[in-house]
């Protein structure tokens, strides 16, 4: 069984129909890119995933389960996480409190914690800080640990490497493939050397349609496709 | 400029502006006695229009809902615990502080209970159609306000409702030439107890973090698992539960009351909501200290002043602080 199937979903935004034909299977394990020009459809892809809008029709199941329609905070009880593209973090709230409230319980596993922190060393300095103050980085890290501090089956995430250092966006890779041992990632990114090194399956969308779907290394091997896909030589 | 602001920042930042506002009363006024009366009077005021505006500023704040019929919850209060309190006149009257105290702590029972319990229906019944519709929520939550208004007419009549004060709250504190009327002072306390436990609930529980993190964004409280609608309906009726107190208390501060009393306080309640920084407790007391404090001084100095004062102190914040003194989103 597939961890996640999306069957001709059709998102509209007000009048405006963003997702025309979306349609992909997300298997277990490992990183799955979602590819696109902007304004494709990835995030919407996304966000009619969590149920922040509401496909109509179609229909997204996750583990077998038919999630279309659940409120969101059904979906994401379910094992989903989110990381939006504009991090979501709570500003006035300390990094701490940031990933307590990603918890059920109210309460952070201390080897959890311990391994996020490890990951992300510089949420470990700044634990009493408000989130506002760290850099775009950081904040891009917690939003991350955010999503983790808690074992997640399914985690979006969307573009998380906009407008960061290339050292951080090295951290990050190497975040996220110590989280996909455990954990399956569904990852919008337009850095296209950056998707490469971490996805083992793929899709492209366009104009709200997934146009290819099938193995990252193939489609890397596949300069012409690239190049008639995402419209530029990367 | 950098620099002062940086020093002001340090000091104490905007949490300064009342004090700032004192010592410049105190030079204008000269006589200390009638400073420390207008003071209290001052700070008695912004603790009850504190304990009407913070409910405001939440459900502004988290569910960016607009509700001018917040002032019905006020007037409700205010006569249900003029009522309540009418009913016991004759513990009012008793020289027991123990049966005063149990006849007012009925009377703000009953406000609290009506608001908790009207919240819920409001929210219901009301709100929760025209969420996200500004338009569709000034209008109906306006008509609402006039329903209550003219139901509060049709119980009580259009005439000053008189208000009993328990025993030991009338009369005042004579400390040298200072005369503090005792209904102020227990008005400040009651308010100021208030604040500590809305901070409290906000700031070290798992309802107050919720609560926080929804004021700056829903959707992702949402996807992290939890039901911010059904938080919505707390919110609410806490908010229209503190309005009713703040009606109660300010039905015993003014002592004679009218069916436009929450209409007549909801513009002091969106000046203080707005200065103060939607969403914000400590915001909402620091601009209702500021107004309280700004109508007394005023009132005084310059009485055909007084009325504009408020609009006059909100057009200088907003000039300064855009989104508010402390507002609850960074």
């Amino acid at each position: 069984m597939s961890l996640l199937s999306l069957n001709n979903v059709k998102t509209n935004i007000g009048q405006y129909a963003v997702l025309h034909d979306v349609t992909f299977t997300v298997e277990e394990g490992g990183v799955f890119v979602l590819l696109g020009r902007n304004g494709a459809g990835k995030t919407t892809t996304l966000r009619s995933i969590m149920g922040l809008w509401k496909p109509s029709p179609g229909s997204i199941s996750f583990r077998g389960q038919d999630i279309t329609g659940l409120h969101t905070a059904d979906i994401a009880r379910l094992g989903i996480a989110y990381v939006p593209e504009n991090m979501g973090i709570f500003g006035t709230l300390t990094v701490d409190e940031n990933l307590i409230l990603a918890t059920a319980s109210g309460r952070i596993d201390p080897d959890r914690l311990k391994w996020v922190h490890g990951l992300f060393p510089a949420l470990e300095k700044f634990r009493d800080k408000q989130a506002w103050s760290l850099s775009g980085g950081q904040k891009q890290m917690l939003s991350v640990a955010r999503a983790i501090i808690e074992p997640r089956d399914l985690i979006l995430i969307d573009e998380p490497t906009k407008g960061l250092a290339p050292s951080i966006v090295d951290a990050m890779g190497e975040a996220f493939r110590e989280i996909a041992e455990t954990s399956t990632i569904l990852l919008v990114e337009q850095n296209f050397r950056f998707a490469k090194s971490l996805g083992r399956d793929m899709a492209v969308i366009d104009d709200g349609q997934v146009v290819h779907a099938g193995s990252m290394a193939d489609f890397a091997a596949n300069q012409e496709l690239q190049d008639k896909l995402l419209g530029l030589s990367m | 400029m950098e620099q002062v602001s940086k020093t002001f920042e340090k000091l104490g930042g905007v949490n300064l502006l009342p004090i700032i506002l004192a010592a410049v009363a105190f030079m204008l006024i000269g006589a200390p006695s009638s400073w420390v009366t207008l003071t209290v009077a001052g700070l008695a005021m912004g603790m009850m229009v504190f304990l009407m505006a913070s409910g405001l500023s939440l459900v502004f704040g988290l569910m960016d809902v607009l509700n001018f019929g917040h002032s019905a919850f006020v007037s409700f209060g205010a006569f249900i615990a003029a009522t309540v309190l009418g009913g016991l006149s004759g513990w009012l009257a008793s020289d027991s502080i123990a049966l005063n105290s149990l006849a007012l702590a009925v009377a703000y029972a009953a406000a609290i209970l009506f608001g908790l319990v009207a919240g819920w229906f409001f929210e219901t019944v009301i709100i929760r159609p025209v969420y996200r519709d500004h338009l569709r929520q000034i209008l109906i939550t306006m008509g609402a306000m006039i329903v209550a208004e003219q139901t509060i007419l049709a119980f009580w009549g259009g005439t000053p409702y008189s208000v009993p004060r328990p025993h030991f709250l009338e009369g005042s504190w004579i400390i040298g030439d200072v005369s503090i009327e005792i209904y102020r002072g227990f008005a400040f306390a009651l308010g100021a107890v208030a604040f500590a436990g809305l901070y409290l609930l906000l700031n070290r529980t798992r309802i107050g973090l919720l609560i926080r993190a929804g004021v700056e964004d829903r959707e992702m409280v949402e996807s992290l698992g939890f039901r911010v609608d059904r938080l919505f309906i707390g919110v609410f009726m806490l908010g229209s539960a503190l309005a009713a107190l703040g009606g109660a208390m300010w039905a015993g501060y003014e002592t004679l009351i009218t069916p436009a009393l929450g209409a007549e306080m909801m513009i002091i309640v969106f000046i203080v909501v707005i200065i103060g920084g939607l969403g914000s407790i400590e915001g909402t007391l620091l601009g209702a200290i500021l107004v309280g404090l700004m109508s007394n001084y005023l009132g005084f100095l310059a009485p055909k002043m007084a009325l504009a004062s408020n609009m006059i102190l909100m057009v200088a914040i907003l000039l300064w602080r855009p989104n508010g003194l402390r507002p609850a989103v960074k």
